[in-house]
């Protein structure tokens, strides 16, 4: 059976003495028909309940989109149709658009009445029991109990209402004459606080909204449009924007951040709004003596911390202070907060390595953050000096694992349940990932831009990264803030550095070094082979060189891979320009033979070219070892793949002196205290809501004609469950002695 | 106050009668829940005794307020006194054989038979696993079954506590076993996936537990653990597939007590909304037992799939494997919930009355509602010194608002409205997917400060 509607047949005289809720808004007594719709619909809950429903769509459109990107992002995203209509109707800043901020005034305002419509009726409901009911209306209740006691009707009102009164109902009588003598209608009513609870959970509605509505931005905004305050669009130093750009020290509520290098001062904080910032002045400046970064061994950060010194303007006094995230400093009712942090002014030196070009190494400096040009014959290029990590973390476990199932041949996926389920037995501290974790050093990251503004991104680590003979430098490119780094792999020579394979290029570039090679090469090779014989092996080393090189005339008109700075197109080089060559002028079913040999020859000849480039730098020969063997293959690959390096030289990081700086999020939110009261008095509504129950009885006692007494006994409570029906049936089965 | 114009019954109402008034609230206590405060309270000073020094002001108080929190809670329910004196006593029995000659050793669970194919963390936390599959099996058994229906339910029951048990102590030692790790790891197990599935499973199955003994009625449970089912397979998957069972350090952000409160308040409310889905799926069940037009079933097996679905639908986002272990898991369920459809008059007969189902589904929200609410401003407290802000329309905030606001209305539909019924049940069911996708899709899907559980 479903519960039907509870007060079917109800008289409206008992729906009042019910004090249910209606969900009808307040009806005024006006003869504006207009304001007094206006208002019915404003307090009504389905004009809430609408409201509600319009917040949480808007809310997953804001979660959907992503929120305060740039325009270009949306544009590029949706193209300029959607974009346009997004940022009219601004979804793109949802939470803070103008149709959303009116809808939570609205809710406010509809809460609010919502409240002012029942608090009367709660206060004169709290004071009356109701006892002048009618006993015909007990008839109507749903809980409903009568009986027969053999006590008289005096001692049964009296342990009735004692009964009540221990079992915490508040009680009411009164006496009626009934034919047999005086009766009693006992009323009483228990869970008064669920009422409240109402009270407490919607004014909490409008606590909550309010305070926030304080602490989100509309403060600052109202000092833009009503007051002289403007947003600063341009670019400078913080010192020289003007005053109208700037929120006075009295402002009562902001949000923002503010960036402190170690070892410098910083009082202005910047508000970033829609279209620029404006700026809040601080009445202390706050000093960062120094920025702390720990790591778990792991290479997880364990802690971000920042020693400050508080400098009160005012007072002139220092106070000492560590700020961390998930605590906090509060200073004259301003918090600061750990929000990130950044580079502060690091300095680089760096080598400049020519990457093919015939150009002699140079060294470099540079501070973070700042340009160095670089003016080479007609050629003009910047270095932007980006960025500094001192720690990276990475999981070397991948490469490793590659290079053991190539060596072994057995298949790693092929685990059994059965080990699988052991290694889950036992304490949670061991990982069965592959991990291996380790930290490969620092790097640093600049641009390179050229005279026509193009820039590429490149990210170089410092030191060589991987094991034994394996281990590579790797150079970053990426054209595109949004794409990943793709990374040469430059082997290390037998003293650790770039320079052996810096040689190997430099002398990849030069013809004459090459024509030597080649002349090496023949000079073992030729030997035992016919004239003609040596002629054809020549001119195919020849050929094979220069194609690698990519400097056979052949190749002018191959497609080139790119187009590096300076809209200088990139020359296909390496073992494309090599299979390319094979595809233009090889017939199919000879590619595969061909392709064996012109690499063993290629191998032969990059191994005598190393040669001549060590010979030149005044080096030692290289040794046949296991570990030039490995130098050779990677230097190979790496040559090859530099052809698709879009710059002349890289920069090794050869030293650096590290600088940090601290981002900290400065708020004032005096209506914090308002949204925790509002959170408090949420709790305390919803449970009391929820976990007492408004419940109101009545006992009508009045005596038979054996002198016995007659009961009858009904019980409204607001929301009728199990539990409730229970507790009536036990509650008349004590009260009107009926035996179980 | 008697008030009332009182003539000949102004003695009368004063005087003492009744003797069958019910006993106070200490009267009521057995010996068995004397017994168990003590041990609480005895459980208290020791802990006092030898830590007080490592403790702060606020864990001193948090102590000693916590011990009459659990005595209450123990009284009030007492098989949870059993659980937490059982639970505490394992995990205490896996401490201890965790110690070596030369103290705790982490090493030990690989040789110590007890800790290694059981009482070890991850031991507990797969016999858990196993346990929450059988229990759900014998309650199936149970609904289909003619002749043994009470026994089977019963050990389903049985069975289903047994799997509590080994979560909480698995919890328990994860914690210990976490501290062993290093002295600045150490954390209470609720700050990854792995183990707010745990939590999920633990705190889903003792609140269904509840309502079982509450409404003496075990016919619910067939339901009820197939949520906790399809989390532990979850949670398998996400051991056995991602390996992501490792206890993890803390970031920087997760390094506040907080965590301890928000995390916890808001599976109590995800865990009573799933209990309420299913109880709403039980519902429609019974209610439609009835019908034969099968296209009128058909849109509460679609929901169903959906449901079930939606793990999977989150699992497109990332390319690595155990695509075969989501297409059996997708058959699987499928093929059950089509079976529930085709036996829905046996299951009719055996689930209880409709008006017992309502009630727990208005239960479960109720509760889940109180705790997501309390969650919520916690998490708001915690965003405060954590983000800078108590409220930031973080992706994982603005759908926690999304899912209050949802069960907000229920609640107001149902108590102003006196919502009921088919609506009311396909509305909580609905309510499962739109908190399914609060807790992971948003993970997933949307970025934003919120990004622990990774997938």
């Amino acid at each position: 059976m479903l519960f039907g509607p509870r007060l079917t047949g109800l008289s409206r005289q008992h729906r009042n003495s019910l004090m249910s809720f209606s969900t009808q808004g307040i009806e005024l007594k006006t003869r504006n028909e207009w304001l007094r719709q206006g208002i019915e619909l404003l307090s009504s809950m389905r004009f809430a309940i609408s409201l509600l429903t319009i917040i949480c769509i808007a809310s997953v459109i804001g979660t959907v989109l992503k929120q305060n990107e740039p325009v270009n992002n949306y544009v590029n995203q949706f193209g300029p149709f959607w974009s346009d209509i997004f940022i009219k109707l601004a979804l793109n800043t949802v939470y803070s658009a103008w149709w959303f901020l009116l809808i939570l005034a609205f809710l406010v305002v509809s809460t609010s009445l919502c409240i002012s419509r029942h608090t009367p009726k709660i206060l004169a409901d709290w004071r009356v029991f109701k006892e002048g009911l009618r006993v015909q209306s007990l008839k109507a209740f749903g809980n409903r109990a009568t009986g027969v006691m053999t006590e008289n009707t005096v001692n049964a009102a009296a342990r009735v209402v004692q009964q009540l009164q221990s079992s915490g109902w508040k009680v009411k009588t009164q006496v009626r004459e009934t034919p047999n003598g005086e009766g009693v209608m006992i009323a009483a009513k228990a869970g008064a606080a669920n009422k409240l609870g109402y009270l407490a959970a919607h004014s909490a509605i409008v606590l909550i909204c309010i305070g926030a509505l304080f602490d989100g931005d509309m403060v600052v905004r109202a000092q833009m449009w009503l007051g002289d305050k403007t947003v600063f669009k341009g670019n400078g130093l913080i010192a020289d924007v003007p005053a109208e750009n700037r929120l006075a020290l009295n402002n009562p509520t902001y949000r923002g951040n503010m960036l402190v290098p170690e070892g410098a001062q910083a009082s202005t904080v910047i508000l970033s709004q829609s279209d620029g910032v404006v700026l809040q002045d601080l009445p202390f400046s706050v000093e960062l003596k120094k920025f702390v970064v720990e790591y778990y061994n792991t290479g997880m950060p364990k802690l971000f911390a920042s020693d400050i010194v508080i400098h009160d303007k005012e007072t002139g006094e220092k106070i000492e202070e560590r700020v961390e995230v998930n605590h906090p400093v509060s200073y004259k009712g301003v918090q600061i907060y750990q929000s990130s942090f950044d580079d502060g002014g690091s300095t680089i030196y760096a080598n400049a390595l020519p990457m093919g070009a015939l150009t002699k190494p140079f060294k470099i400096e540079g501070v973070i953050g700042s340009s160095v040009p670089l003016v080479r014959e007609n050629e003009r290029l910047a270095v932007e000096f980006t960025g500094l990590r001192v720690i990276n973390v990475e999981n070397m476990a991948a490469a490793k694992m590659g290079a053991d199932t190539a060596g072994s041949g057995a298949d790693v996926r092929a685990v059994d349940l059965g080990t699988k389920l052991k290694n889950h037995l036992g304490s949670g501290s061991k990982s069965t990932r592959d991990e291996a974790l380790q930290n490969v050093g620092p790097s640093f990251s600049y641009k390179l831009r050229d005279g026509a503004g193009q820039a590429i991104e490149f990210n170089n680590y410092m030191l060589p990264v991987g094991q034994g003979d394996q281990r590579v430098f790797l150079l970053g490119v990426r054209n595109v803030p949004s794409e990943p780094f793709r990374y040469l792999r430059v082997p290390v020579d037998e003293n650790d550095s770039m320079n052996g394979f810096i040689a190997l290029r430099a002398a990849l570039a030069d013809p004459q070094m090459r024509d030597t090679a080649v002349r090496r090469y023949m000079a073992e090779a030729g030997q035992g082979r016919t004239e003609a014989e040596r002629i054809n092996l020549e001119t195919s080393a020849t050929r094979i060189l220069s194609l690698f090189a990519g400097a056979d005339p052949w190749l002018d008109n191959a497609p080139s891979p790119g187009v590096g700075l300076n809209d200088r197109p990139m020359r296909l080089g390496g073992l494309s320009a090599m299979s390319y060559f094979l595809e233009q002028i090889v017939p199919a079913d000879d590619r595969e033979r061909t392709s064996d040999a012109m690499v063993n020859l290629l191998n032969a000849l990059l191994l005598e070219l190393t040669q001549v480039s060590r010979e030149a730098g005044g080096l030692a020969p290289l040794p046949r070892t296991e570990s030039s063997q490995a130098f050779l293959s990677q230097a190979v690959l790496a040559l090859s793949d530099s052809f698709f390096y879009p710059a002349p030289m890289t920069f090794a990081m050869s030293n650096f002196d590290h600088v940090q700086a601290s981002v900290f999020q400065i708020a004032r939110a005096p209506g914090k205290t308002v949204v925790y009261l509002g959170c408090l008095f949420l709790i305390i509504g919803i449970f009391a809501m929820l976990y007492v129950r408004d419940r109101r009885l009545w006992v009508w006692l009045q005596p038979n004609a054996n002198g016995e007494t007659e009961a009858e006994m009904a019980l409204s409570t607001n929301r009728r469950t199990l539990d409730g029906d229970e507790e009536f049936q036990q509650l008349s089965n004590r009260l009107l002695q009926v035996k179980p | 106050m008697t008030t009332a114009n009182e003539s000949t019954l102004a003695s009368g109402l004063n005087q003492l009668m009744g003797d069958q008034e019910p006993k106070g609230y200490f009267a009521r206590r057995s010996l068995a829940d004397w017994l168990f405060a003590a041990v609480m309270v005895g459980a208290m000073a020791i802990a006092f005794a030898l830590y007080h020094g490592a403790m702060d002001e606020y864990e001193k108080g948090i102590l000693f307020g916590i011990t009459p929190a659990a005595i209450a809670l123990g009284w009030f329910w007492r098989p949870m006194a059993r659980l937490m004196v059982g639970g505490a006593a394992l995990a205490m029995l896996a401490i201890w054989l965790y110690q070596g000659p030369e103290g705790a050793d982490l090493a030990r669970a690989e040789t110590v038979f007890l800790l290694k194919y059981f009482l070890s963390s991850q031991s507990a936390i797969l016999w858990m696993c196993v346990t929450v599959f059988m229990s759900t099996a014998f309650y199936w058994l149970g609904m289909i079954s003619r002749k043994n229906s009470d026994s089977m339910e019963l050990l389903g029951s049985r069975v289903a506590w047994l799997s509590v048990v080994l979560a909480v102590v698995g919890t328990l030692v994860r914690w210990y076993e976490s501290h062993q790790m290093g002295p600045d790891i150490g954390h209470i197990p609720v700050s990854n996936l792995y183990e707010v599935f745990v939590l999920f499973t633990w705190m889903t199955t003792a609140f269904y537990l509840y309502y079982e003994s509450h409404y003496k009625t075990r016919a619910m449970g067939a339901f009820v653990m197939l949520v906790v089912s399809a989390a532990v397979a979850f949670l398998v998957w996400y051991t056995l597939v991602r390996e992501a069972q490792a206890i993890q350090p803390l970031v920087p952000a997760l390094q506040s007590w907080w965590m301890k409160l928000h995390v916890p308040a808001n599976f109590i409310g995800y865990g009573t909304f799933a209990i309420a889905a299913m109880v709403a799926f039980a519902y429609l069940i019974k209610s439609q037992a009835q019908e034969t037009n099968w296209w009128r079933l058909a849109p509460l097996w679609v929901l169903g799939v959906v449901l079930c679905f939606e793990p999977i639908v989150f699992r497109q986002s990332s390319q690595t494997g155990g695509t075969l272990y989501w297409v059996v898991y997708t058959a699987i369920s499928a093929a059950i919930i089509a079976g529930i459809l085709l036996g829905r008059r046996r299951i009719a007969e055996r689930l209880p009355s409709l008006e017992v189902l309502d009630d727990v589904m208005y239960k479960a929200i109720a509760v889940g509602f109180a705790f997501f609410t309390i969650a919520t401003v916690l998490g708001a407290l915690w965003a405060a010194e954590a983000w800078g802000g108590y409220w930031s329309w973080d992706p994982k905030e603005t759908w926690a608002l999304i899912v209050w606001l949802n069960y907000a209305a229920w609640l107001h539909m149902r108590m102003m409205k006196g919502l009921r019924g088919t609506v009311a049940s396909w509305w909580a069911l609905v309510g499962l997917a739109i908190t399914t996708f609060a807790f992971l899709g948003v993970n997933m899907f949307l970025s934003g400060l919120h990004s622990y559980g990774e997938l």
